[in-house]
């Protein structure tokens, strides 16, 4: 093998070991190698890899034997360090695995990393984990994407095989499209969210991001299916996601809709986006402009619901069960319970944390709820009305997932909505519960990934898997690496 | 909307978040900023629309009342910052 094999995906590297041709250390030694040049330059990982997990890993002929996961820092996995990259779950081992943990393992996987990511899945750069900023694989002055920077960095980096991270507003599709990798958010209820550490509980999804199609359609068909544990999983039969890969995609009807390609759009990207449908168009797909008239709301409703949610979600981390505890006394008149719980929270999160708890407090809060909270999840059913309408004429519809490239570090960091806006066109998909792929579709100028994104209906996974499959195998974005 | 530091001070209570006096007045600038683009969804009629709090697919789920095993105590109190035989341990809350 001339190849180095942490370059591989999945599927090639199960190829080869069911071959014969290549020996599992060998994975892991390559791996290992590759760590040690790009991990200082990357910052991909919460805390230092743990390869000593291999041996826990094989199970004959499994379909991820031998092969190391990557996870995201808030992803639970029995006795390893979870901390969401948060001071407030400063040394939190779980004592379980997640479901979808649990089931990579009984796939022949291991854990082999927790992935750094903004602090509770709070951002969209990865500057806000509490140990350091991940980098850009591509050029290191740049940010991720966020908040599963960590995840989709390992893998550009090809420092990993494939990660999960977990999307509530684009934190799996926006730095899956800003380091050129494959990131899949599924439909609401595909997944089991049993021990990931909720964000908000009406939009979390775990999904894969991987180095090729193929790769995102086998994690998924392991990680999907119904778990008694999450209560808003489906029960619903996974299909053969590989399998279904190949079928033609001729007359399949893909909607453009017009209020994601507006002005101001970065020239790069709407470029790459034209040549992408120009591409699907010549394999016979077509395609139409529609309309999705409440997308300029999107952002607002989405800032509303998912901190009110968040607010509520993060009223466990109080220095009782896990994590930090801070016992200093700023006002003696208070009650010392009442006092730990707030110097505890008022230590442990970070100003990002504090922003969305403050802000979904207010938003819940007496006298605003109908204002705010209520207002927002009406607007939020004219969101999913706009999405089941086109659905009624269409097969799928096609975006870019940001409307930028990567952006530079520190660019954002102090301009909170600017950063919340570069969600705009991953956060619809959340509040529709529908499912969405980004995959590489073009390079900038300066040398960094554009990502499409393709929306599909609910339960349509395969569908849109299919059509970036289609697209993936007749381009050649997926194989350009960066160099580190 | 607007909102003042003494919202935020208020807002931070309920919340049970200690906040320093300049992170009280940093999130009060940084609020003032985002409500003032939330507004934006009063120009939305929702007068004939229902809210909608999760997209897809909730039921209610029922189990048996069957008894099932729970998590070890022996795994889950030592992650607790102080605790004492099978209980977590707090300030004193009675007096």
């Amino acid at each position: 093998m001339k190849e180095k094999l942490n370059t591989l995906t999945a599927h090639e590297l199960q190829g080869l070991l069911s071959a014969k041709k290549i020996d599992a250390a060998q994975i892991i030694a390559d791996i290992e190698d590759r760590c040690r040049i790009v991990e200082p330059k990357v910052r991909a990982y919460a805390r230092a890899p743990f390869f000593k997990n291999a041996s826990n890993a094989g199970l004959g002929n499994s379909e991820l034997s031998f092969i190391p996961a990557v996870i995201k820092d808030n992803i639970c996995s029995d006795g390893d360090l979870t901390e969401c990259c948060s001071r407030i779950l400063e040394g939190f081992r779980p004592p379980y695995d997640a479901t979808v943990v649990e089931k990579l393992k009984s796939s022949g996987s291991f854990i082999m990393a927790k992935a750094n990511m903004d602090e509770f899945a709070f951002g969209s750069s990865c500057e806000t984990s509490c140990f350091y900023p991940t980098r850009n694989p591509w050029n290191t002055d740049y940010v991720p994407g966020g908040s599963s920077g960590g995840a989709a960095a390992s893998v550009a980096a090809d420092e990993a095989i494939f990660s999960l991270g977990s999307d509530t507003g684009g934190s799996i599709r926006q730095p899956a499209a800003l380091c050129g990798v494959v990131g899949l958010k599924p439909t609401y209820g595909r997944v089991s969210r049993y021990g990931l550490i909720a964000f908000a509980s009406s939009l979390d999804q775990i999904g894969p991001l991987t180095k090729d199609v193929r790769d995102s359609a086998l994690i998924l068909k392991i990680i999907a299916g119904y778990d008694e544990k999450d209560a808003t999983s489906a029960n619903i039969p996974v299909p053969d996601y590989p399998a279904l890969l190949a079928k033609d995609i001729k007359g399949m009807r893909v909607a453009l809709p017009k209020e994601y390609f507006v002005e101001g759009m970065d020239p790069d990207v709407r470029k790459a986006l034209i040549e992408a449908k120009n591409k699907l168009g010549s394999l016979g797909v077509t395609f139409a402009e529609v309309s999705l008239p409440h997308t300029e709301y999107a952002v607002a409703v989405y800032y509303i619901v998912a901190t009110a949610e968040a607010s509520s979600n993060l009223a466990r981390f109080d220095g009782v069960q896990y994590g930090l505890r801070n016992v200093e006394v700023r006002n003696a008149s208070e009650p010392p319970l009442i006092s730990m719980y707030k110097e505890t929270r008022g230590k442990g999160f970070g100003a990002e944390a504090k922003r969305r708890i403050i802000l979904g407090t207010y938003v819940l809060s007496s006298g605003y709820y109908d204002a705010y909270y209520l207002r927002a999840s009406k607007v939020r059913a004219l969101i999913k009305e706009d999405f089941d309408k086109v659905f009624k004429d269409f097969d799928m519809i096609l975006t870019p997932t940001s409307p930028t490239p990567a952006f530079k570090l520190g660019e954002k960091a102090n301009d909170p909505l600017n950063m919340y806006l570069s969600d705009i066109y991953t956060i619809s998909a959340n509040l529709a519960g529908i499912p969405a792929i980004s995959l590489p579709c073009g390079m900038t100028k300066n040398g960094l990934p554009i990502g499409m994104q393709i929306l599909g209906k609910p339960f349509g996974e395969q569908d849109i898997l299919r059509l970036a499959y289609h697209y993936e195998q007749n381009t050649a974005w997926h194989k350009n690496k960066p160099s580190l | 909307m607007s909102i003042s530091k003494d919202d935020v001070k208020y807002i931070a209570n309920l919340a049970r978040l200690g906040l320093t006096d300049a992170e009280v007045d940093n999130l009060q600038t940084q609020l003032e900023v985002i409500l003032e683009y939330i507004d934006k969804l009063k120009k939305v009629d929702v007068a004939k629309t229902a809210a909608l709090t999760n997209a897809l697919y909730v039921k209610n789920v029922y189990r048996s009342d069957v008894p099932k095993a729970s998590l070890d105590p022996d795994k889950v109190i030592p992650s607790s910052p102080a605790h004492e035989g099978d209980f977590f341990k707090v300030p004193k809350i009675i007096e």
